[in-house]
């Protein structure tokens, strides 16, 4: 039995200057890496299959399996491609995690590149957070000063170079394939699957592209052992994860808990929905997962409990909605940044979010009419599962499933009537408006 | 790289010492890299700190140091959005109106710089000192509603904090983000760092605001932490090698709860590009 926290990634965090090699190494930062070093990269392989790992970044692959899925060597190069590119709507812990401590990114990316047989690496940062990659760039260079990264790691014959490579804005990125294109200096569009990166990735080679969370797990994979981990979370679920509270909740904030705590109890640590207001949707990983209401308070958060209760772990990113909240406008606004962000190869998903995003302003707006909620739902059927990467899907996830839980107030919308709600009451800094109402709002509420 | 200087054929309209300097400079950001044209990116960043924009001339110095044609490069500089048409202020302050921000106050925000200001979404203030931008979730929820100045966290603003900072910037006072450098730099300067060339200040700033820590703060108070290592002690069998069936730690005494629990590797939405968002590992 473990406690309700576990913070492992989280732990030195709160140290003086958490951020430096140094503080890592006060505490025990890359005894992971002396521990794979002193392994046949093979066994280090099998402890993270054994520890049950699956990818952070959303989908949930297990990650030794992923590596594992890499062709025997051929003497030519192989790549590990961090994806550091963190945009879901909602999900904000790669970048906390980053900017207090990269090293921990670094000894994961220095284990899983011998791990793999890769002498370079790369980090794939969005180009949105300029201080973390300002500290990614000095871990990378303190890393090589003190014989992390470079020629003869540690002693070990191990040769790896690693490159921090900052984007330039463009969601799809986050889309392993597109972040593959982006990196090799094109428009960061999606390619075709298969061939998966493992077989043909960056410049065409065996490429392994991961999280940053699930990166950051294997050194303590790897120092403290494969069953330490598979012994918190779930029975399919293992492991720690950072679950990232945000919206009307009291405190928001990063929580490191084992995969499989709920909702309610993760409310109950945060000092629950903000005082005076109740909880009406939430989002269990992000804008692109179905959303959740106050009867989903008691689902076990680990991928098989949410997905059995119709929607997604995602990347935990719990964003919390009180009875102030439009879900229309909410459902709205995130149509539109799928519209912003499709990057226009595949017809369903270019064309589908731009009608998306016309027929929801209008029902906002108050000009929709009665069919305008099954034209919705057509259209999501028209793109859920057409088109070219998950970015089409994602952006049916919010309308489907509001719609399942809140027709009707979608329907009160309708004809005519408008937004029955006020937006000034959901602001965080004031319950009285800020703006004329014919301002307020910049996807066209009224 | 061909051994002629660039220079002596550039069709660009750069100086001769600011085409050494960006040729110097584009230089490094190849050599990080397998493939050449990998260092697009990182060099569009390059000269927009140099004109503050994509400018005709950055093009076609991309496209020269990459043997690419204009065509090719513009495709690329329009694709995303951090590369700016037109030039830009000298700080760009962006307002998260993704769903979470916008419901929490960035809409407001929005509106009263807005007006503040005189601009709309990708204006820049007659001054030159600032371009208004909406922005996309930028992963600090759980510090909504967010505002980014060149790319540095202004976190839990108000319309009055907002409007306060961007006053500032127009005076041309320092100005410290939340969470960041010690004060916000110039958008050249930004863009400077974007394309790789560190400006020495990793080291300023906080590690971590309130609620990143917060769950580590309960937990410190609780007393909870992770369970201890469970690796074998000196001598004994490595903890990687699986456990003996029936054991604490086997698999073998799991009830399966899923399908793929009867028939591992079984595809499910958790497969890559399968039912999930974009950021799908």
């Amino acid at each position: 039995m473990t406690d309700t926290l576990t913070p492992v990634l989280t732990d030195t965090w709160d140290a003086e200057r958490s951020w430096t090699l140094e503080s890592y190494l006060a505490h025990g930062g890359y005894e992971g890496l002396r521990a794979a070093l002193a392994q046949d990269p093979a066994d280090v392989v099998q402890a993270v299959k054994d520890s049950g790992l699956r990818g952070r970044g959303g989908a949930g692959f297990p990650t030794g399996m992923k590596w594992g899925f890499l062709p025997a060597p051929d003497g030519g190069p192989r790549y590990l491609v961090v994806n550091a590119d963190e945009s879901e709507p909602g999900t904000c812990k790669d970048i906390p995690l980053m900017l207090a401590s990269p090293q921990h990114l670094i000894e994961g990316v220095a284990i899983t590149s011998y791990a793999i047989g890769c002498h370079h690496a790369f980090i794939y940062v969005r180009g949105e957070v300029l201080h973390v990659y300002r500290r990614l760039l000095a871990a990378v260079a303190e890393a090589y000063d003190a014989g992390y990264l470079g020629t003869d790691i540690q002693g070990s014959g191990f040769d790896l170079e690693v490159t921090v490579h900052a984007g330039a804005g463009a969601y799809i990125c986050g889309e392993e394939t597109a972040l593959l294109d982006s990196l090799e200096g094109k428009r960061g569009q999606p390619r075709l699957k298969p061939p998966f990166p493992a077989v043909a990735g960056l410049y065409a080679r065996p490429t392994v592209v991961n999280n940053v969370e699930s990166i950051a797990s294997v050194p303590g994979i790897m120092a403290k052992g494969a069953d330490w981990f598979a012994s918190m979370g779930t029975e399919k679920s293992q492991g720690h994860g950072l679950f990232s509270l945000s919206g009307h909740v009291t405190r928001p904030g990063q929580f490191e808990a084992p995969l499989g705590i709920t909702l309610r109890e993760l409310l109950d640590l945060a000092g629950g929905v903000r005082e005076g207001h109740e909880l009406k949707f939430w989002t269990p990983g992000g804008s692109s997962t179905p959303i959740f209401t106050a009867e989903h308070l008691d689902v076990p958060l680990d991928y098989e409990s949410v997905g059995a209760a119709g929607s997604m772990l995602g990347t935990r990113a719990l964003q919390v909605f009180d009875e102030t909240t439009c879900v229309v406008r909410a459902v709205s606004r995130w149509t539109d940044f799928y519209a912003h962000e499709s990057c226009g190869k595949c017809t369903p998903c270019r064309e589908g979010t731009y009608w998306l995003k016309q027929v929801l302003h209008r029902i906002e707006a108050g000009e929709g009419t009665g069919p305008d909620i099954d034209l919705l739902l057509d259209l999501c059927d028209n793109i859920l599962g057409r088109a070219f990467c998950a970015l089409g899907d994602g952006a049916t996830s919010p309308i489907t499933s509001s719609i399942q839980y809140f027709r009707e107030e979608y329907e009160a919308h309708l004809d005519g009537r408008g937004c029955p709600f006020d937006p000034a009451r959901s602001t965080l800094f004031d319950d009285t408006p800020q703006a004329p109402p014919a301002l307020a709002g910049a996807g066209g509420h009224r | 790289m061909t051994a002629e200087p660039v220079g002596a054929r550039s069709r660009t309209g750069y100086d001769a010492e600011t085409l050494a300097a960006l040729t110097a400079d584009a230089e490094k950001i190849v050599a990080r890299y397998p493939d050449p044209r990998s260092g697009l990116l990182p060099m569009l960043h390059l000269v927009q700190s140099v004109d503050g924009y994509v400018s005709r001339d950055g093009i076609l110095f991309c496209a020269e140091q990459l043997e690419l044609t204009a065509a090719e490069v513009s495709a690329v500089a329009t694709f995303y959005t951090q590369y700016k048409r037109h030039p830009n202020g000298t700080y760009t302050v962006g307002v998260c109106t993704n769903t979470l921000c916008a419901v929490m106050g960035g809409d407001a925000i929005f509106d009263r710089l807005s007006e503040h200001l005189d601009v709309g979404h990708d204006e820049t203030t007659e001054d030159g000192s600032i371009t208004l931008e909406r922005v996309e979730c930028n992963a600090a929820c759980d510090y909504a509603p967010v505002m980014m100045v060149n790319w540095e966290f202004f976190d839990n603003q108000t319309p009055e904090s907002a409007t306060q900072i961007a006053d500032r910037l127009r005076a041309g006072e320092e100005v410290a983000p939340t969470r960041g450098a010690a004060s916000v730099c110039s958008f050249k300067q930004t863009s400077r760092v974007l394309a790789g060339f560190t400006d020495g200040r990793a080291d300023e700033g906080v590690a971590a605001g309130g609620p990143t820590l917060e769950g580590l703060r309960i937990a410190r108070e609780q007393g909870w932490v992770a369970p201890g290592p469970q690796r074998a002690a000196e001598g004994e069998e490595p903890a990687e090698v699986p456990p003996e069936t029936g054991t604490a730690q086997s698999s073998a005494e799991r009830k399966p709860t899923t399908a793929q629990d009867e028939k591992p590797g079984a595809p499910d939405a958790s497969e890559p590009g399968k039912g999930t968002e974009a950021s799908d590992d």
